[in-house]
């Protein structure tokens, strides 16, 4: 359901304001999104300063650096630094974007971040992804079979392979699901662009034999025509994979079931 | 409050195998449209331009502005419905939804009633006077 107007125990007020680092000369400043379900308080955004002298280059850089030296109070997700786990992904000067990978230099002004958007929050920039991954799990994302079990490997060729570069790469990171206004309204249905590029992946590979199935599953006006193409989902995603097309794809092959 | 597993919320009551044959429809009734507004805009702008009520009513009796008006506002009301029906499925909820769409689908179908009854009742009409 669409919603213009965040719910009163949502909405983000002034918070604190942390001081500046003695004797550095290159500050940048931070707006970051701080909420703990632990006081019952509304969300609120501090404010941080941070030598960019003594930090590295990226987001993520910086938020460990407030973490370890101004507030560890502060949470987030990270794990692997470098886009491959998917778990730094927020709202970064109003794009999602992986905190690991995406450079200060590339914010002007003060560098906001928020929360991948329209997500329940665990706390602080640390969102709620239960319902996300179920989705991607009710998909069945795994290689479905039922010719004999091959003695040696289930042969694919080079060229059907191919067809999986620009599925396989996805890391779930959850940023054009949460960049897409029809999983904002509709996340409880839809399954967002995410999910359906996982579909995708497996319905167009060559070895896997559930494919009426699979399509049966995803023809459904919520679960996959609320894609609009609105493209939030391809302009966002962290590892310059196309998930709008994906959706397209899938759309097509329903079409040509019945024309 | 329901306790229910993450995978049950997430597979809802499963897919209702529809929404293919609307998609497909939008596709084809959308170049329709494209192909038919432009003669569309030639008959009316044609009607405006007549000096008498008498004329243009004439002008409606012709075969060819009658059918192209009989087509596009058929189809177009009948694109209208079902176009509105993604953006009320998107805005709306439970029994707002359900009252949308009753009302978009009423009106839609009175404005192709009313296109429908306005020609034949031109005809007709010429049909007496003849």
């Amino acid at each position: 359901m669409v919603e213009f107007s965040l719910p009163k125990n949502s909405q983000i007020r002034v918070g604190k304001t942390w001081p500046k680092p003695e004797g550095a000369t290159n500050l940048r400043k931070f707006k970051i999104y701080r909420w703990d379900p632990d006081t019952g308080e509304n969300p609120r955004l501090d404010t941080y300063f941070v030598d960019l002298d003594k930090c590295g280059p990226m987001v993520l850089d910086a938020l460990i650096k407030i973490k370890s030296e101004i507030d560890p109070t502060l949470s987030f997700r990270r794990s692997c630094r470098e886009g491959i786990c998917g778990s730094c992904a927020m709202n970064i000067d109003g794009g999602n974007h992986l905190a690991c990978i995406y450079g200060i230099d590339e914010v002007s002004g003060d560098v906001n971040i928020y929360p991948l958007p329209h997500m329940a929050v665990v706390k602080d920039l640390i969102p709620d992804l239960t319902h996300f991954y179920a989705q991607h799990a009710s998909i069945n994302p795994y290689l479905i079979t039922k010719s004999p079990t091959p003695g040696k490997e289930w042969k694919q060729s080079i060229e059907d392979r191919r067809k999986l570069d620009g599925l396989y790469e996805c890391i779930m990171c959850a940023s054009c699901s949460t960049s897409c206004p029809s999983y904002w309204w509709n996340g409880d249905k839809y399954l967002g662009p995410a999910t359906l590029l996982a579909a995708y992946r497996w319905i167009i590979d060559s070895r896997d034999e559930a494919t009426p199935e699979r399509l049966d599953q995803l023809e459904d006006p919520f679960k996959l025509y609320r894609c609009h193409t609105i493209m939030n989902c391809t302009n966002t995603c962290p590892k310059g994979l196309n998930p709008a097309k994906a959706i397209a794809e899938i759309k097509h092959m329903l079409v040509d079931r019945i024309v | 409050m329901r306790y229910v597993t993450p995978r049950k919320a997430a597979i809802g009551m499963g897919a209702s195998h529809s929404g293919t044959a609307h998609h497909w429809w939008m596709t084809v009734s959308s170049v329709a449209l494209a192909l038919l507004t432009p003669s569309f805009l030639m008959v009316m702008g044609t009607a405006l331009q007549l000096p008498e009520r008498a004329e243009i009513l004439m002008y409606f009796t012709r075969p060819y502005p009658a059918i192209v008006v009989a087509l596009f506002m058929t189809l177009g009301m009948m694109h209208f419905i079902k176009g509105t029906r993604i953006m009320i499925d998107d805005y709306f909820e439970h029994t707002a939804r359900k009252v949308a769409i009753i009302l978009s689908t009423a009106f839609g179908w009175v404005v192709i009633a009313m296109t429908l009854f306005a020609l034949a009742r031109v005809q007709l009409a010429f049909a007496q006077a003849v």
